[in-house]
């Protein structure tokens, strides 16, 4: 494979970059600059400390390590979904729902491919279940977070609607039906134009990835395909279970709608 | 005399506990203070907010019936009625019988045609006239009315009371009436609630 190694200052000219449209923001005080410099940061220190940690794991692949790592890789993508809402659910559900559905979707998915599908030996192999995983959760963190957060706010906006519906007599989820569909819309609707634009628009990043790294063109276009697949079943059913089981938890038993199970998030 | 609706220690975050009998074609009005808990009252009544408490429908209880099925007997209408569709009768029931709303249509002086108005071109007052026909429509046996001619004039409001007035004579159907206006109080007589601070203050005739 003829893979070129990147020295530390192609890194710092492309740090530069960043710099620089961080310095452009402030001077034209659009506020960004801190929030540029900081996530550009984060990305250094967090994708170093991962790739030493996935150098380690793959030195020592066990089992027992693997599952530690997806379990961690599951609690911060379930955070991050909850950090989105702009109306989260209080309690447990707030945090419970998007990671609960994430675990299902995601992780079934990822299961699935690696034992009918890839087939590495063994099949939970870190250096094929580790960056699946992580594809994946992070394509369904993103569906999760838009779909709930969505659901969450059209509902609060239109509460005289759906107490309107309730009123004549319609159940929770006839009330709440038009708001679930335009969740489920915007959940899905990154993945369905990542699909349709994929190779014409854009070379995905993974197929990109494999291709700088020298492997045949067809190869990773059969790999960007299974994995796009994946990401669409994968984000898809977490979407739909997420703004399932959202909408539920906004009614009660005797299908009132519960607007206090909500209360303002971070951004609110 | 048999109660058609039967409330007892009805409770909620900012209300009661409060007891409330309703016969079978009466009107009772209720009035109180802004924010005293009239509308809380009505929304306790058809099952919107929690509550706890005894209430009976005709005898049954209502843990008993479907929520679905409560809000269809025990109708709730919002002194501002909510319209989502684009025309009007996107917003009736889907198993409406249509001699029943021509009906009631005419009791409320609104013509045929306007089953097929945009929701954007009807006024308030319209809106408010269209939110009691197809509350009316799903035939319930008790009718809690928050303000139903708060955006009306006199005329359609005397129109929308002896529309009220007639159903409940008619069908022997119960309703709860917000009302501020004094002579309205007048006009509808029967019985007069006044809730303060979410409490039943007093109970009187007109």
């Amino acid at each position: 494979m003829d893979l070129i190694t990147l020295s530390p200052v192609d890194l710092a000219l492309a740090a530069l970059l960043v710099l620089a449209l961080a310095g452009v923001t402030v001077w034209a005080r659009m506020g960004l600059g801190r929030s540029l410099v900081i996530a550009g940061v984060r990305t250094v220190v967090q994708l170093l400390l991962v790739g030493l940690i996935l150098q380690t794991l793959f030195d020592h692949a066990q089992l027992g390590w693997v599952a530690l790592m997806a379990v961690v890789m599951l609690a911060v993508a379930g955070y991050e979904v909850m950090a989105r809402q702009q109306r989260r659910f209080t309690g447990l559900w707030g945090y419970g729902i998007g990671t609960a559905t994430m675990f299902i979707s995601a992780f079934a998915v990822t299961v699935l491919a690696l034992t009918t599908m890839v087939g590495p030996t063994p099949w939970w192999e870190p250096q094929y279940a580790i960056p699946l995983l992580g594809m994946l959760l992070g394509n369904t963190m993103t569906g999760i977070a838009l779909g709930l957060d969505r659901l969450t706010q059209t509902v609060w906006r239109e509460r005289r609607t759906i107490e309107g519906r309730l009123a004549l007599g319609a159940s929770w989820s006839e009330a709440v039906a038009t708001m679930r569909r335009e969740a489920a819309r915007s959940g899905l609707m990154p993945t369905i134009n990542a699909m349709a634009a994929a190779g014409i628009v854009s070379l995905p990043g993974m197929m990109t990835g494999q291709i700088l790294a020298g492997a045949p063109p067809v190869e990773a276009v059969k790999y960007q395909i299974l994995i796009m697949f994946l990401i669409a079943a994968g984000t898809g059913f977490g979407t739909l279970g997420a703004v399932w089981f959202a909408s539920r938890r906004l009614f009660d038993t005797r299908e009132r709608l519960r607007l206090d199970r909500l209360r303002a998030g971070r951004h609110a | 005399m048999d109660r058609l609706l039967d409330v007892r220690q009805l409770k909620t975050a900012h209300l009661g506990p409060l007891d409330l009998a309703l016969q079978p074609g009466e009107l009772v009005q209720v009035t109180g203070a802004s924010g005293a808990g009239k509308s809380l009252l009505l929304r306790a009544l058809a099952d919107l907010d929690p509550n706890t408490g005894e209430v009976k429908l005709n005898g049954d209880p209502r843990d008993t019936m479907a929520p679905v099925e409560w809000r269809r007997r025990v109708a709730y209408v919002p002194a501002e009625t909510a319209w989502w569709g684009e025309r009007v009768d996107e917003h009736l029931p889907i198993d409406f019988s249509r001699p029943a709303a021509l009906h009631l249509l005419e009791q409320v002086a609104l013509p045929e045609a306007c089953l097929g108005w945009e929701v954007e071109r009807l006024s308030s007052g319209e809106k408010q006239r269209l939110g009691l026909v197809r509350a009316l429509l799903n035939q319930p046996r008790v009718l809690l009315l928050d303000e139903p001619t708060a955006n009306l004039d006199l005329e359609n409001t005397k129109r929308i009371e002896r529309a009220v007035r007639g159903y409940l004579a008619e069908e022997d159907v119960a309703a709860l009436w917000v009302s501020h206006d004094t002579l309205q109080r007048q006009r509808l007589g029967g019985r007069i609630l006044t809730i303060s601070d979410g409490q039943l203050e007093a109970s009187a005739w007109t």
